[in-house]
């Protein structure tokens, strides 16, 4: 693809099945009901000129360009706001409407510097193209009169500038804002000729406003006046490439434009089916960390921890590699040997590295960071559903009419789908958000929810069965749906047990701190309200009744028919880009690819006749099992491909205990992470940027991964996991993705249909792609349950092993914010610290007074794991007794204080609920002290030695 | 005892503790069903050596099913995969 912007209709496609025939310029056309007469003429080859339109947000009428003349109607209507209708008769070019549009054209130029030549948006100007297009030679007002030319750039926020000198006002950053992103940050201030855009206040610049940087603004700016940095650094981009996005579960597609092997700019791809054309500050700005100073880019080997890494050539790493995996096979046989794969790496990354620990190590010791996350979202769903993938696409929410968010923070984690959620809300769809925090979606501008829930950490499963009491006892469920598609029996069991007045609102108000008529109405209104559709994130997950929530969330939302049709369903919010894919490629131990079970001997032997080998029968280990048995000495050798378990993972004493036991850890990741300190092997990574391959969001779509440069570090992911394995013994000649996409579509069903070249033709596709479903599978159940009938299951609350106490009597929980992701290793490395450069705890003020903090104050933060130490941020967005921090930064390390506990089905982790205290501090915990003393060390490089290669 | 042992006694008695509502026979066979189809075997190991009485009577008597060398059938969807061919289940994470 050469460089040229999208295309743009001018105003939003029309879904109406009504089709509606006129005549443009003498063209009979043919468009949908509702389509404007702008849409109309550009969908039909007719470009009409045009400045306060674009094909994202409502027609606005303002800028007065895109005059028409039509048969038979007074004047000169503009033809973004005037929608089609049957026989119309449209002319977009006569004299007229030229005299028109070049004298509205002078009025904007008047105001507006001729400074075209070097300015930034010169040949990718709107203002400089429609100029063009209505002919303008002259300005006849002269350029002396009142004008804004001498303005101030606003340079604050660290990826775009502000130059209100070159505003023509034409407010499509203010509906952007509005209308796009949601969050009502910019604002027309001032009347007539003093009409400028604002972010906020007088005295606030775009970075001490509300402005979340989603870039929204940017994208609709028509001119220079609100521009990336990159842009005017770099130049206009040579042409665009299309990729999906790195961060976050959504799976944001955007263009990668370039200069040569420079990225000029993400910006977001309005053909994206996840996205539909919207970022957030992530995907569209932090990619510098792809060029940061920290990447490492050789690789680097060292017999013990306590040594400096010393570079060496790939051969010698490999060499040295092969060497300690073949030599501890040797001695301890395969079931010492493992690895983790990458939730931020492909698909086909994801499947070479499990391939690897079957074929080539010859165990199952494979496992990937699902098992800290949504590992309870798989147990849970596939018990009542018989396939546990979320149930709809995002596409689905425009049709909500309620919507229930339990333990997620859209606006946060996953903003752009919080924006087209917000948007259905803003229509008039109810919110009920069940979360302890006040959340954002509990109220911001706009937006309100119906009932907020403020449940007590832990009490998930309490709550849900306290819901599902009223649905029951109230007879608001969907008995028409239970008989078709459920089995009637269990749902009778299930209904005995939720009725019983254990499990009323009343009974349990005592533990979950909701009042009990806050859960009445909460459930009438998700019972009774329209479609209901749940969302719902590690907050139901991370727990260790994590599975049996998950549970209770299908149980409601069958007993409510709210399966099996656009606008319901039960959505889990997944946390990378690429979990749901690294769990498709089998790696989870006890699974092969396709989900199924590595005792089974056909499925077994389907991969050892591919792969030339005989697999190890029986489930491996999970990452905590693995930490456990390395302490023990019968696990001596892991490879880690992109996750950073020393941070991420619970308990980070433990983990560090586990990993320094091992005899060999080889991290192969973008930088010395902090896993890393306690690896003998360094294996450079590349980013998203450099390779080719898929990724796989939340919505089950299967998405191209286009490398845009060179990688770095010389080599694409999976080529250095094929160099490993080779180096260990295997023969491995895959030469490009394609060829490992055509092995899974070959050995897995779910993915029979898939190819490289179909996905290029397609764009993307949601599986099961394979013969009954040729063209994938947007929503799921739709004439029934996956596995025949629904399951209803009893999931009695069983209170959390961590209690509060005279010791530790405040509950931490733990999330995300919006401008880091998960361990911070990219964003951390961007500008984005700039709005959060370390991670802080949230205190209600009643709590902080007693400990007598106030914002800003240091504090120990200790549980009967460890201590850490961070400053406070007094807040009534927790509630009382309840505190609440990020981990996104390693001088934290959040995860020193949280737990072992896990979910009882999956073991992931219980980072939702740890015991504390939170008392004064002077200074870094005894273990950071320690900790950052090792990261020192453990980082250090003799570069003396040179390459051999 | 090592705390991997400890580890793993909480984990057959979480697992025990969610499939009680079950009643105490099914419950054993679904804890059973849970280790034999997840647990890897030198988990497996571990707890069949280890002292039973610490573990609750469902977790106690799922495991000494197991260690006689039987497994049970599928107790929960959670435990049915896909075979060979099939397509219908998935266990996403």
């Amino acid at each position: 693809m050469g460089f040229e912007r999208q295309k743009d209709f001018g105003t939003p496609e029309s879904q109406s099945a009504e089709q509606v025939t006129l005549t443009i310029d003498g063209r009979e056309v043919t468009v949908p009901a509702g389509t404007s007469v702008m849409r109309a003429a550009a969908e039909t080859g007719g470009d009409i000129p045009k400045l306060c339109a674009t094909d994202n947000m409502k027609a606005f009428g303002s800028c007065r360009l895109c005059l028409v003349e039509i048969e038979g109607a007074r004047g000169t209507p503009a033809s973004c706001t005037t929608p089609v209708m049957p026989g119309m008769v449209v002319k977009t070019q006569t004299p007229r409407l030229e005299k028109l549009r070049r004298g509205v054209m002078e009025l904007y130029i008047s105001d507006h510097p001729l400074d075209c030549l070097t300015c930034s948006a010169n040949n990718d100007c709107e203002l400089q193209e429609q100029a063009a297009n209505v002919g303008l030679r002259d300005v006849r007002y002269g350029y002396e009169g009142d004008n804004h030319l001498a303005l101030p750039t606003d340079h604050s926020n660290p990826y775009f500038d502000f130059d209100p000198s070159k505003c023509i006002v034409c407010s499509r950053c203010v509906r952007a804002c509005d209308e796009v992103q949601g969050t009502f940050a910019l604002t027309i201030d001032g009347r007539g000729f003093a009409s400028m855009v604002s972010a906020g206040q007088d005295e606030d610049n775009f970075l001490a406003s509300e402005c979340v940087s989603c870039g929204a603004c940017v994208q609709a700016c028509p001119t220079a006046t609100l521009q990336e940095k990159s842009v005017k650094a770099i130049g206009r981009p040579e042409k665009a490439v299309v990729t999906t996005c790195a961060y976050c579960g959504v799976g944001c597609t955007f263009r990668a434009e370039m200069r040569g092997e420079q990225l000029v700019r993400m910006v977001p791809w309005k053909d994206g089916k996840a996205n539909r054309g919207h970022s957030c500050v992530k995907g569209r700005f932090a990619y510098g960390y792809a060029n940061h100073k920290d990447r490492i880019t050789r690789p680097m080997i060292r017999d013990s921890i306590d040594q400096p890494w010393r570079e060496v050539s790939w051969e010698e790493a490999l060499g040295y590699t092969a060497g300690k995996i073949n030599d501890i096979k040797a001695r301890h046989g395969a079931r010492a040997l493992g690895g983790i794969t990458s939730s931020r790496c492909t698909n086909e990354e994801t499947y070479l590295v499990q391939k690897l620990v079957r074929s080539v190590f010859g165990a199952n010791n494979v496992d990937t960071c699902a098992r800290v996350c949504h590992s309870p979202t798989g147990y849970g769903l596939k018990t009542t559903f018989g396939t546990s993938a979320g149930t709809q696409d995002f596409d689905s929410v425009m049709d909500a009419d309620v919507i229930m968010v339990i333990g997620a923070n859209p606006t946060d984690a996953h903003p752009v789908f919080a924006s087209r959620m917000k948007r259905r809300l803003r229509q008039g769809a109810k919110l009920i958000v069940i979360d302890p925090r006040r959340i954002d979606l509990v109220r911001s501008p706009h937006i309100e929810a119906a009932h907020h829930l403020p449940l007590q950490p832990g009490t998930n499963v309490a709550v849900m069965t306290s819901l599902a009491h009223v649905i029951v006892t109230e007879k608001l469920y969907d008995e028409k749906f239970i008989r078709e598609r459920c089995d009637w029996d269990e749902f009778d069991d299930w209904a005995r047990f939720v009725s019983l007045e254990r499990n009323s609102p009343e009974f349990l108000e005592a533990v979950t701190c909701v009042p009990a008529q806050t859960v009445r109405e909460a459930a009438r209104l998700y019972a009774t309200g329209g479609n209901g559709a749940i969302y719902y994130g590690l907050g139901v997950t991370e727990h260790s009744q994590g599975s049996s929530t998950v549970m209770t969330i299908a149980n409601l939302a069958m007993a409510t028919g709210n399966i099996g049709r656009p606008g319901v369903g039960v959505n889990p919010l997944r946390g990378q880009n690429n979990v749901q894919g690294a769990c498709d490629m089998g790696s989870f131990p006890h699974e092969l690819p396709g989900y199924r079970h590595i005792h089974d001997a056909e499925t077994r032997s389907v991969f050892e006749k591919d792969w030339g080998v005989t697999l190890d029968t029986e489930p491996g280990l999970r990452i905590p099992n693995m930490l456990d048995a390395a302490v023990d000495g019968s696990f001596r050798a892991i490879y880690i491909q992109g996750e950073d378990i020393l941070q991420s993972d619970p308990n980070t004493r433990h983990v560090a205990a586990g990993l320094e036991a091992m005899e060999l850890v080889i991290v192969h990741d973008l930088f010395l992470n902090e896993t890393a300190n306690y690896a003998h092997v360094f294996l450079p990574g590349s980013t998203f940027l450099e390779k080719n391959g898929t990724f796989t969001n939340a919505e089950r779509r299967i998405q191209p991964v286009r490398k845009v440069m060179e990688p770095a570090n010389g080599y694409e992911d999976w080529q250095v996991t094929q160099m490993l394995a080779n180096a260990v013994g295997a023969n491995w000649n895959y030469t490009h993705p394609s060829q490992i996409i055509e092995e899974i579509a070959r050995l897995t069903p779910s993915f029979a249909g898939l190819s490289w070249e179909r996905l290029n033709e397609i764009g993307s596709v949601q599986w099961p792609v394979n013969e009954k479903f040729p063209q994938g599978s947007p929503v799921m159940h739709v004439e029934g349950f996956a596995s025949g009938k629904g399951k209803f299951v009893v999931t009695e609350y069983v209170p959390t092993d961590e209690k509060t106490g005279p010791r530790y009597p405040l509950l931490l929980t733990t999330g995300r914010i919006l401008s880091q992701y998960n361990v911070g290793a990219q964003t951390r490395r961007t500008d984005n610290v700039v709005w959060h450069d370390e991670d802080v705890l949230e205190m209600h003020p009643t709590d902080a007074e007693n400990r007598g903090f106030k914002t800003g104050d240091w504090a120990k933060l200790a549980s009967r794991t460890g201590e850490t130490t961070l400053r406070v941020l007094v807040t009534d967005r927790v509630a009382p007794g309840v505190v609440y921090t990020t981990f996104h930064h390693p001088s934290t390390q959040a995860n020193v204080v949280t737990t072992d506990f896990s979910d009882w089905a999956t073991n992931c982790p219980e980072y939702k609920v740890t015991a504390v205290q939170v008392m004064p501090s002077n200074g870094p915990s005894e273990w950071q002290e320690d900790y950052a003393d090792l990261a020192e060390r453990s980082r250090r490089i003799d570069t003396a030695m040179e390459p051999a290669e | 005892m090592s705390s991997t042992v400890e580890t793993l006694r909480r984990m057959a008695g979480d697992i025990a503790r969610n499939f009680a509502a079950m009643g105490h026979e099914k419950a054993v066979l679904a804890t059973a069903d849970h280790i034999y189809q997840f647990w890897d075997p030198r988990m497996k190991a571990a707890i069949f050596a280890d002292d039973h009485s610490h573990l609750s009577p469902i977790a106690r008597d799922a495991i000494e099913y197991l260690q006689t060398g039987s497994h049970p059938a599928s107790q929960t969807r959670a435990t049915e995969f896909n075979s060979v061919d099939e397509v219908g289940h998935s266990d996403a994470g």
